[in-house]
């Protein structure tokens, strides 16, 4: 076994994808010395390792990489004196005083003690279980995450005939990898009246293959006994109940969910961090601290992204901040809270401080079109089209907050009334 | 373990056992303890794949079966059994009590007999409970509920690893295993069965029909069908960590002619489980789950728990209940001598199983099997590590031993490499095989994140490529081989 | 002639709506978007659609058994497949370094292929 690492660091941080990565070069801008990044992986980088399709670092690198060039470039950029990454290590427990019990492939059982912690985990898929689709357990069933893993990285194929069920980013990226593979995607099933994956996805990843997109449709009955043999789809109503009296059959020996994404908040909620149920991540102030003072969080274990640019900006922030509290830095803290109003799904922070610029990322519930976004009575924005796939991002000038003091301001989007 | 690779010919027994469930294992074990040749049979790649692994782990209390009956009698009798087994054999086991609810005004008088008739078989500590006795003690129960009859006695394991466990116990007393194995036909010559596999002839002097929802078949065999079996499903939800400890006892409602009725299960490992169902079905491979099932189970568990959602499932199963006309266990001599059912063992079949080997062994006995214990017998087994349960210090010690426990392979339950490669040199074949050994894959992800490491180790260990990695053996692939050689056409 | 087209800006995640107006084969008019890439975008989809292709080939000495890699620049959309497949054949030794040049000219498009990732040898492997 290798030496043992420092038993004191200014700033752990857990998970070592775009947030973790950006967290640490924050925290090294806030001067600190000694940072630790842990990943359970072999290598850093996250899920961009697996993201091997372009349309990563737009805005941040002003270049279109992808996922695993902008999580390399990223690496080289953290590597320095103050940074150690530690991989093949898994974060087991957080004590409320911020001892990290770690478990590590290279060093055994570890105990360090940090400063201050950034949570950056990521996220993990929902899975068959959470919507409950009727019929056999057979093999073929899998995540789609899970067959681009396979694919990209494993070298193996999740089957020959797939359909997808969900129109989730990952699922058409997916319908178009395994066309590239030659494998016969036959069709994606989606629940909602609306593609929940990006337009430009649905156009490049099934419409240039000719892949069908059933919307308001699901799987009704999983068939095969061992291996996937046969799905029965069903349309859905309204209210999305599967109308069997309309039902058709899909030959298939696999079957692909790409059904969303759920913080992975393990440790947080052993933490006991007060947590948002509408993003599935901790509850934050505007500098991205959580309910305990000195943990941070970032990147999707705060709030499923779609664009790795966010993430990288947010984490440089809860990294920067991070950094300060290590040091004894404080900033004032918030005094206005902020809260999803209507048409809103979430919002990230939960509360602003008028001392400086924020930075608002929230989410609508259903696509909207020609509406404007409101926060309290002094900010207004127009917008042509919203769409729950698409994450929004606002800046807000201390200026526009600076007379709010203990209040609630609320986010809200509406139609705008034809004139 | 037999692989299948080199065919056994002309093997002779003095016993073999037809059918790895939690039955055949328990008779394995207990026929261990003598001098017998003793083989079992087994058709999925690993024991406890039939209706063993998918019901719902209780222990009952003992009272629930009228003494009238043969489950009734081996229900109280098995349950006795369980704590030293799960000492012995080293697997999860908490005795955490049953309430049984009356909803109704005529529920109250069924709570009495029920105390009766457990009391009359010597269950102790049965107990009335008032409205207000619940609400103390199950504070998320609904209010409506009038009374309760609790019993201490009822207990929780997880079927599968008993069935791991008393297997591993055989074997380790000399019994032999052979799983991936159906048996296919059965010819008797004089006193001598010869038992028809893929993998090859068995010979035996006695044979046991333990073969759950395929017992008659397996007895119209030799002729010895003297009795049908029909399946009655139940379907299983289990719920996510969010409502671990919402009731910290097995809840009941009344039962009906045909089922308990729904159950809240708090599983030995914490998550809470739903269900079963009981629906009769033709097809004995029926093992799918329903959107009528899930309504009727979520409906049902909402009259007496409120803050149980249908949303919060993780996963569901099925499960087939073999069940006898008779309505009860199918246990003793067939009209072919030598050939012995133990069948039809509907719930409580878990329960009752280390009872029936007993009660089992006792009959073989009066048949004139000579029965002489073995100068050595070793009741337990090593048992596997839980790194999970570990404590810091054993942890840090652990890794210094193996710096395998350092590597973890499933995040949501914290197990290890080194958890999962005992599973694999103790039997575990597929993913389905180490995921019930040591659980990697049962947490909230349901194996998004370890399926490729656990297919990993199993390809390494077992020397086979991904592609031919199984859910729960031939048949059940998890991916397959790329297909370049195809593609060249065009590449230049 | 007048004519119009929709379309889906593929340049970056906004998706923007494109409208394009085109009199007598030729765009006089494009509207929609948010950026100058999604003007690029209309007029060379309109005249000739082309998709960068991103995909694996074997490395069985590496860390991980497939190399990500992809072309340099868009190819023909009708050439898609054919890169894929053509890829496909390949197999490089580890170690390899981010950026490297797999292939100079794949399936005759002209186009260079690149590693998106340095990939070490695989630990066990001399
Ligand atoms: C399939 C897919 C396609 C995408 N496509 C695009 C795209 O085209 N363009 C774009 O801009 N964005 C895209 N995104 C979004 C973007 O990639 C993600 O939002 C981003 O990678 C999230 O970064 P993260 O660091 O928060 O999480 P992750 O990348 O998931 O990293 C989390 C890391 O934490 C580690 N970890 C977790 N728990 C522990 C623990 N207890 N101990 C130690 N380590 C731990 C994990 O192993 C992992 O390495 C895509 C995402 C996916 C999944
Ligand atoms: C939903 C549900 C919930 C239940 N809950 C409980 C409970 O909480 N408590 C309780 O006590 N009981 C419960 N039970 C009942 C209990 O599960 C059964 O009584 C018990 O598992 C039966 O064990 P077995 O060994 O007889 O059958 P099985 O486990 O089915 O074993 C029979 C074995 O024989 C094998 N086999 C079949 N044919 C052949 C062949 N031709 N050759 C070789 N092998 C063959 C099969 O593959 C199988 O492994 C429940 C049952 C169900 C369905
Ligand atoms: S026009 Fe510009 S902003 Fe809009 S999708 Fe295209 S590249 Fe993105």
């Amino acid at each position: 076994m290798k030496s043992p690492l420092r038993s004191r660091y200014d700033v752990v941080i857990v998970g070592g994808g775009p947030a973790g990565l950006a967290a640490a070069l924050g925290a090294r801008q806030a001067g600190v010395e000694h940072i630790l990044i842990v990943d359970r992986e072999i290598e850093a980088g996250g899920i961009l390792n697996q993201c091997i399709h372009s349309g990563f670092g737009l805005h941040y690198f002003k270049e279109e990489l992808t996922g695993p060039e902008y999580a390399e470039r990223f690496i080289r950029n953290v590597q320095s004196d103050q940074v150690e990454i530690l991989t093949d290590s898994y974060v087991l427990d957080i004590s409320p005083a911020l001892q990290l019990e770690i478990i590590s492939g290279g060093y055994g059982h570890l105990q360090l003690q940090a400063q201050s912690v950034v949570l950056a985990m990521g996220c993990r898929e929902r899975t068959r279980g959470s919507i409950r689709t009727p019929g056999f357990r057979p093999a073929g069933v899998m995540t789609a995450g899970l067959a681009q893993k396979m694919v990209n990285m494993h070298g193996v194929l999740p089957g020959r005939r797939i359909a997808i069920l969900g129109s989730g980013d990952i699922g058409l990226i997916m319908a178009r990898r395994l066309s590239l593979e030659g494998c016969d995607v036959t069709g994606v099933y989606e629940l909602q009246p609306h593609c929940s994956g990006l337009t430009r996805n649905q156009v490049q990843c099934l419409d240039d293959f000719g892949i069908p997109l059933h919307l308001s449709a699901t799987v009704a009955f999983i068939h095969g006994r061992d291996r996937v043999e046969r799905l029965t789809i069903a349309p859905v109503n309204h209210e999305l109940i599967p109308d069997l009296s309309r039902s058709w059959d899909v030959a298939c020996d696999t079957l692909l969910l790409s059904i969303g994404l759920i913080p992975e908040n393990e440790l947080s909620t052993r933490l006991r961090l007060r947590m948002d149920p509408a993003t599935g991540g901790p509850q934050v102030t505007s500098n991205l601290e959580t309910s305990l003072p000195g943990v941070f969080a970032c990147g999707n274990v705060l709030h499923v992204h779609d664009l790795v640019d966010f993430v990288s900006e947010e984490s440089l922030r809860a990294g920067r901040f991070a950094g300060e509290v290590a040091i004894g830095m404080r900033r004032p803290s918030d005094n206005i809270s902020l809260q999803a109003g209507e048409n809103i799904a979430s919002c990230v922070p939960q509360s602003l401080s008028p001392d400086r610029e924020q930075i608002i990322y929230l989410r609508v519930k259903r696509p909207l079109k020609n509406c404007v976004l409101t926060i309290g009575d002094r900010y207004e924005k127009s917008f042509r089209m919203l769409v729950p796939a698409e994450m929004i991002r606002l800046t807000l000038a201390p200026e526009l907050l600076d007379r709010y003091f203990g209040e609630m301001l609320k986010i809200d989007v509406r139609l705008r009334e034809a004139t | 373990m037999n692989s299948g690779a080199e065919k056994i010919v002309g093997m002779s027994y003095d016993v073999v056992i037809i059918g790895g469930g939690i039955v055949g294992c328990a008779l394995a074990r207990e026929l261990s303890r003598y001098d017998l040749r003793l083989a079992l049979i087994e058709k999925e790649v690993e024991v406890g794949f039939g209706t063993s692994k998918t019901n719902s782990g209780i222990i009952h209390s003992g009272h629930h079966a009228s003494p009238d009956t043969l489950k009734g009698r081996l229900e109280w009798a098995g349950n006795q059994r369980w704590s030293d087994l799960a000492r012995d054999l080293k697997f999860g086991f908490k005795r955490i009590g049953e309430l049984l609810l009356a909803l109704q005004p005529e529920d109250l008088h069924y709570l009495q007999l029920l105390k009766k008739q457990g009391e009359d078989k010597g269950v102790p500590g049965l107990e009335i409970w008032s409205p207000q006795r619940i609400q103390k003690e199950e504070p998320n129960l609904n209010r409506t509920i009038l009374q309760a009859l609790h019993a201490p006695t009822a207990a929780v394991i997880n079927p599968y690893e008993a069935c791991f466990g008393l297997i591993e116990c055989a074997q380790q007393n000399g019994a032999e295993l052979f799983c991936g194995c159906p048996v296919l036909a059965i010819n008797q010559t004089g006193a001598d069965f010869s038992i028809q596999t893929p993998q090859g002839v068995f010979h035996s002097r006695i044979v046991l029909n333990a073969a759950g929802v395929f017992a008659d078949r397996v007895a119209a065999m030799v002729g010895a069908a003297d009795f049908k079996i029909h399946c009655r499903k139940g379907e299983e939800y289990l719920l996510d960590r969010r409502l671990q400890g919402i009731v910290t006892r097995l809840i009941f409602p009344v039962p009906t002619a045909t089922s308990k009725g729904v159950l809240i299960i708090p599983t030995v490992d914490g998550p809470i489980m739903v269900g079963p169902t009981a629906e009769e079905v033709n097809n004995r491979e029926d093992l799918s789950t329903s959107f009528a099932g899930a309504a009727k189970i979520f409906a049902a568990v909402h009259q007496y728990c409120k803050a149980i959602s249908e949303r919060d499932t993780i996963t569901e199963f099925a499960g087939l209940r073999a069940v006898a006309e008779t309505n009860d266990f199918v246990i003793g001599p067939s009209p072919v001598k030598g050939f012995f059912n133990v069948a039809g063992i509907q719930s409580p079949g878990l329960t009752a199983a280390p009872a029936i080997a007993t009660y089992v062994t006792e009959m073989l006995r009066c048949e004139g099997l000579k029965l002489a214990e073995k100068p050595v017998w070793k009741a337990e087994i090593d048992g596997p590590f839980r790194f999970a349960r570990m404590t810091q210090q054993q942890r840090q010690a652990a890794i210094l031993q193996d710096p395998a426990f350092g590597r973890i392979v499933c995040r949501c339950e914290a197990v290890t490499e080194a958890e999962v490669r005992y599973a694999i040199r103790h039997g575990a074949r597929t993913l389905d095989g180490v995921k019930f050994r040591v659980r990697a894959g049962m947490g909230r992800c349901q194996g998004g994140f370890c399926t490729m490491r656990v297919m990993a180790l199993l390809s390494e260990t077992l020397g086979l490529p991904l592609t031919e990695i199984t859910k729960r053996g031939h048949g059940s692939e998890v991916c397959c081989p790329r297909q370049d050689n195809l593609s060249v056409g065009d590449g230049r | 002639m007048l004519e119009k087209r929709r379309l889906t800006c593929i340049g970056c995640p906004m998706s923007c709506p494109l409208e394009l107006v085109i009199i007598d084969g030729e765009i006089r008019e494009i509207t929609g978007n948010d950026c100058k890439r999604g003007e690029a975008y209309a007029r060379q989809e309109y005249t000739a659609p082309c998709r960068m292709v991103s995909t694996t080939i074997a490395c069985n000495s590496g860390l991980w058994p497939r190399l990500p890699v992809k072309t340099v620049t868009a190819v023909p959309k009708a050439e898609v497949m054919a890169v894929a497949r053509a890829l496909h054949t390949l197999e490089i030794e580890a170690p390899v370094q981010i950026g490297q040049v797999i292939l100079d000219d794949i399936a005759g498009t002209g186009i260079a292929v690149i590693a998106c990732r340095s990939l070490p040898s695989a630990p066990n492997s001399k």
